[in-house]
């Protein structure tokens, strides 16, 4: 029997604003457990929610970089379940009116396009943290009140390889918007995902089992492979899968199965009647969309088109907003496009990987990537040299002034140049001689003497030129 | 001190001209309240040591023309947060709780000047009619001390009719305000949803809650209304809108001659024949003065106290669930999990109406049943505020009985929740749709000598015409004149 | 509608609730929780079909506050910590959390 799988992911995307969404406390991390908080967060007695501006904007910006229809009318909802670390024992919600709905995303998987479905978006409260020992639990409500996004998709993905790619799509165009870092490995951007397999042609969904909280896209992707096998194996032996939430073990790279209570998840909803309805007008949206950096897709038409870079090039410098932001101000300033793209891809691309560290943690500026690159252009240095010359600029350097102070500056001259051809010439009779029976190398020992004689600061351009006219005039 | 004698803005010139000081006036309403205490019982805490000490400091500072209430000694609802005064909502969960800040308009107040006498009794969370649901103990009504006060701000309002003070801040989510002034023949305003901030009010029904005074006067109440009205940054549904000089209405110039009074003909179904008596004389009464009476119908009325029980019991039951014993608060003893925690704490710490409350409340939005009940009310809840719009179009107020009965008998009711929450049937649909109210003293019971409140009810945003109407009734009756004598015969 | 709410379904709702009611309690909660619910009851002989649920009073709408933070002191979070019934070196202490399956999200 042949079967078809069916994904559903939602995203948890944290934002990066100043203060939380229901609460001026400050969004840092970091700080003494407890530090960022207040009676809000703490859920005090007496204590009333105001609604963060700032949230409700980057919610319209995000529902816009995904293409998603904004609601005009909505109101929040309580979601009520008692936890730790969930002070009001109610998280305060959109269940009834998400900010957005209707989006999609588009992915690519072996060349083939495809758009996946957003269903809904709302924005949230993040809950504090537990750390748990075997007799006690320590409550610390830092992250308590921060504002998330949830996005949740719709039932379009049919592999793992799909899930995959639009978690990709989606972090990346979140990124692109800059309101959140969506770095799976610090907890700003969650994944829980939910599979069904049905054969193929049925009507009806098969059922569904879930996964929460899995820490990378690398091991999404295992643990719904594990997951889709496994639904197979347990329906081709006439068994029936249980509605479920599972946990991947990324040691076993297995799922199993968390016990749950039932009737536990009877969260009572109802419209939360401390903050006033929002009614969004076009005006604002609008606003909104003006201040929205392009995307990367666009982005990527605009390097090809009128960059000329390759497909390739295109996609990897619009991994990240900051990469491709880097990119385009150094264009701005005089960059070679492919030259620019080159050093980003590779010598950039290798430092940061040996270090670890992002491209704004650098002291590596467009404007002297750019000076480098023109540097090379202009043949005031050569590309050896820019090895050098790219240190300089890691640390901050002005390209041509770091060039001159460490003598790494080529020697184009044909005046100071032909003096050091001839000498060379005069000192080495053979060499004329072997090139005059037509043999090649000797061309190359040639230039290799010159360039020695000038501690391979001449411009090899220039000295290939002199050094061919006074050969051709012998 | 005898606040029988005198009012807000008398005691303020007095003040003022030193003809008495803060001090004095202090130390006597204190020899005052605990002469009455041990009958009256209105007080959870009293807060002597610090108000003597205000009362030095603002006799030492001297008192400005706009500070009104600088050196009066007022009392605060004991579900009111008071920053380093403990709060418990009579609740054992809080009965230790110290606020780490002030309510927004506790902190209005202390701008002012105001002394806080203490905190006074109310149904534990402000869920009652007659303070019996205190955890702490009943507060006796001073008219009758076998009577209850009413509720939830039963302690308040017996504060103010015992003469302790001239006024007592109190909340009112189905009638917590009027109900108990009703009861104990004073004045007890319920402003328009989000007059006034609930910042700093222990929660029950965040969509019905409201602040307000209990004090002897229409006018005291108009003024220290006044003064703790106007948006709040820190409740998103406090209003924007101006608030009035109420108060600078209130003059020999102020009539209700062409006022068009309605009279709902469902306000005086199952109401007492004593409590029906005094509203009929009073509506005469008003007629006779000029006002236009009108008998209305209010269709959704009888439907008021179950869809106010579903909806306030649904709010109430997701605003106290954050009463777990974590953070703050009553935690019980022995307990070996989180979930021992949850469950021993709120078992114990919780009296039994607020359990149901908490019960009906869940059970109304739990799966299976959020439409039926929930959602059902909610809809009930808009066709009753629409009833008071139809009205309104051509009326300026609303007159009816406050309460069903005059004060009942301490115990009389309390095994029969149902019948409790029928006392309620003439309050909370003003509640529901988020309109000022008022209670004032209309006359006493030829049954049993106890007070009987008159309600007006106004369109949103328009307590003024409440209190000039109040006004009027109070400066051309005798009724607000007559005090309780405690322990004798009224 | 179904009338007359069970021992089991009080029992449920307790549950949700975080609330324990010993054997006659609760057999008296289920007569009391009963007849407020069939006064509930009353509700179904309105006619509300069409009418758009009301569930807040508040005359404003698109009230947002502008994204500033504002950092609590020292001492106020000190004072906060001194309210709670258990704590440990800044954390909020309680008694083991025993079923992870139902950390919130």
């Amino acid at each position: 029997m042949n079967f078809e799988t069916t994904i559903g992911l939602e995203v948890h995307v944290e934002l990066k604003t100043n203060s939380k969404i229901y609460s001026p406390s400050p969004v840092e991390y970091g700080d003494q457990p407890n530090r960022n908080t207040n009676v809000i967060d703490w859920g005090y007695p007496g204590v009333l929610p105001t609604l963060n501006k700032g949230v409700v904007r980057d919610g319209i910006m995000a529902g816009l970089a995904l293409h998603a229809q904004i609601a005009r009318h909505m109101h929040f909802d309580r979601k009520n379940y008692f936890y730790p670390d969930n002070p009001k024992a109610y998280q305060i919600t959109q269940s009834e009116t998400p900010i957005a709905h209707d989006g999609w995303i588009e992915i690519e998987v072996d060349g083939k396009k495809k758009k996946i479905g957003i269903a809904e978006m709302h924005i949230e409260e993040d809950a504090g943290k537990n750390t748990h020992t075997s007799k006690y639990s320590y409550v610390d409500l830092n992250r308590q009140g921060t504002p998330l996004i949830e996005i949740v998709s719709k039932p379009d993905i049919a592999s793992p390889e799909e899930a995959v790619a639009y978690l990709e799509a989606l972090r990346q165009r979140i990124q692109f918007t800059g309101i959140s870092d969506v770095k799976m490995e610090e907890g700003s951007m969650r994944v829980d995902t939910n599979i069904s397999i049905r054969p193929v042609g049925s009507d009806k969904f098969g059922t569904k089992t879930e996964m929460k909280n899995i820490n990378s896209f690398n091991y999404v992707r295992k643990a719904l492979e594990f997951e889709q096998k496994r639904h197979q194996n347990v329906l081709l032996s006439g068994g029936h899968i249980a509605q479920e939430t599972r946990r991947y073990d990324e040691a076993t790279g297995e799922t199993i199965s968390m016990r749950t209570k039932e009737g536990s998840d009877d969260y009572r909803y109802f419209p939360e009647p401390d903050i006033p309805d929002l009614n969004v007008d076009q005006k604002w949206i609008d606003e909104i969309e003006s201040e929205m950096p392009e995307m990367p897709g666009e982005r990527r038409a605009h390097y090809v088109k009128d960059l000329g870079l390759t497909d390739y090039d295109a996609m990897v410098l619009t991994q990240t907003k900051e990469m491709s932001d880097f990119f385009e101000e150094a264009v701005k300033d005089g960059g070679d496009p492919k030259r620019v793209a080159n050093y980003l891809m590779n010598d950039v691309n290798s430092y940061l990987n040996d270090k670890q560290v992002d491209l704004p943690d650098t002291k590596l500026t467009p404007v002297n990537l750019a000076g480098m690159v023109k540097l090379i252009e202009d043949g005031t240095i050569s590309s050896k040299m820019a090895k050098k010359v790219f240190k300089g600029i890691l640390d901050g350097e002005e390209p041509s002034a770091y060039a001159k102070e460490h003598g790494l500056v080529q020697l184009s001259d044909p005046a100071q140049l032909q003096p050091i051809v001839d000498d060379v010439l005069a000192n080495n009779e053979q060499s004329i001689e072997d090139f005059k029976n037509g043999k090649d190398r000797a061309v190359g020992y040639l230039m290799g003497q010159i360039m020695k004689q000038t501690r391979g600061k001449a411009n090899p351009q220039v000295v290939t030129k002199l050094l061919m006219k006074s050969l051709n005039a012998k | 001190m005898d606040f029988y004698q005198t009012d807000l803005s008398q005691l303020h010139a007095d003040l003022k001209n030193k003809k008495i000081s803060a001090t004095e006036l202090t130390k006597e309403t204190f020899d005052h309240i605990k002469e009455n205490e041990e009958q009256v019982k209105a007080f959870i805490t009293l807060n002597e040591d610090a108000a003597m000490k205000k009362a030095a400091e603002i006799d030492q500072q001297g008192i400005n023309d706009d500070q009104l209430t600088a050196g009066i000694p007022l009392a605060v609802k004991d579900n009111i947060l008071t920053k380093g005064l403990k709060t418990t909502a009579a609740s054992k969960m809080l009965e230790n709780f110290n606020p780490v800040y002030d309510a927004t308009v506790v902190e209005k107040l202390n701008n002012n000047g105001f002394i806080n006498v203490g905190k006074t009794n109310l149904d534990e969370f402000a869920m009652g009619s007659s303070t019996e649901n205190s955890a702490f103990f009943t507060t006796h009504n001073p008219w009758d001390l076998t009577r209850v006060p009413g509720g939830s701000s039963g302690g308040s309002a017996a504060a103010v009719a015992a003469g302790d003070v001239l006024g007592a801040l109190g909340t009112d989510t189905g009638g917590s305000i009027r109900m108990p002034a009703s009861f104990n023949g004073i004045v007890g305003m319920k402003p328009t949803y989000g007059r006034v901030s609930r910042w700093g009010i222990i929660a029950f029904g965040s969509s019905f809650d409201q602040v307000g005074w209990l004090t002897r006067t229409v006018k005291d109440n108009a003024l220290l209304t006044q003064m703790i009205s106007g948006s709040d940054e820190h409740d998103m549904t406090s209003s924007t809108k101006e608030v009035p000089n109420w108060a600078a209405q209130l003059n020999d110039d102020t009539n209700v001659k062409g006022l068009r009074i309605a009279v709902p003909k469902e306000y005086f179904e199952g109401i007492n024949d004593d409590v029906q008596a005094v509203i009929k004389s009073a509506l005469d009464h008003l007629e006779s003065l000029g006002a236009i009476v009108d008998e209305v119908s209010l269709p959704h009325t009888k439907y008021g106290v179950p869809a106010y029980y579903i909806l306030a019991s649904s709010e109430a039951s997701s605003n106290l669930q954050r009463y777990d014993g974590i953070r703050y608060g009553f935690r019980a003893k022995d307990v070996k999990n989180i979930e021992d925690v949850y469950v021993r704490s709120r078992t114990e710490g919780f009296g039994e109406e607020v359990k149901r409350r908490i019960m009906l409340g869940t059970f109304s939005l739990s799966a299976g049943f959020y439409d039926a009940y929930f959602n059902k009310a909610a809809k009930v809840r808009r066709l009753i505020a629409q009833d008071f719009d139809d009205v309104f179009k051509d009326h300026d107020v609303i007159l009816g009985a406050t309460g069903a009965s005059t004060a009942f008998k301490i115990g009389a009711e309390i095994d029969d929740p149902q019948t409790m929450y029928m006392n309620d049937v003439l309050t909370v649909p003003v509640n529901m749709a988020g309109l000022p109210a008022m209670s004032v003293p209309a006359g006493f019971s030829s049954k049993n000598g106890m007070p009987v409140g008159l309600q007006i009810i106004g369109k949103p945003f328009d307590e003024q015409t409440i209190y000039n109407t109040a006004y009027v009734f109070e400066q051309t009756t005798d009724v607000h004149k007559k005090a309780p004598k405690l322990g004798g015969q009224n | 509608m179904a009338s007359k709410i069970t021992e089991q379904q009080v029992e449920h709702v307790a549950e949700l609730a975080k609330l324990e009611f010993k054997d006659e309690e609760l057999t008296k909660f289920t007569t009391q929780l009963g007849s407020i619910i069939d006064m509930f009851e009353d509700l179904t002989n309105v006619d509300t079909d069409g009418v758009e649920p009301m569930t807040s009073a508040s005359d404003r709408e698109n009230v947002m506050r502008e994204d500033k933070a504002v950092k609590s002191s020292k001492e106020e979070t000190d004072a906060l910590l001194n309210n709670a019934p258990d704590t440990d070196d800044g954390y909020i202490k309680v008694p083991a959390i025993i079923d992870e399956s139902e950390d919130g999200e």
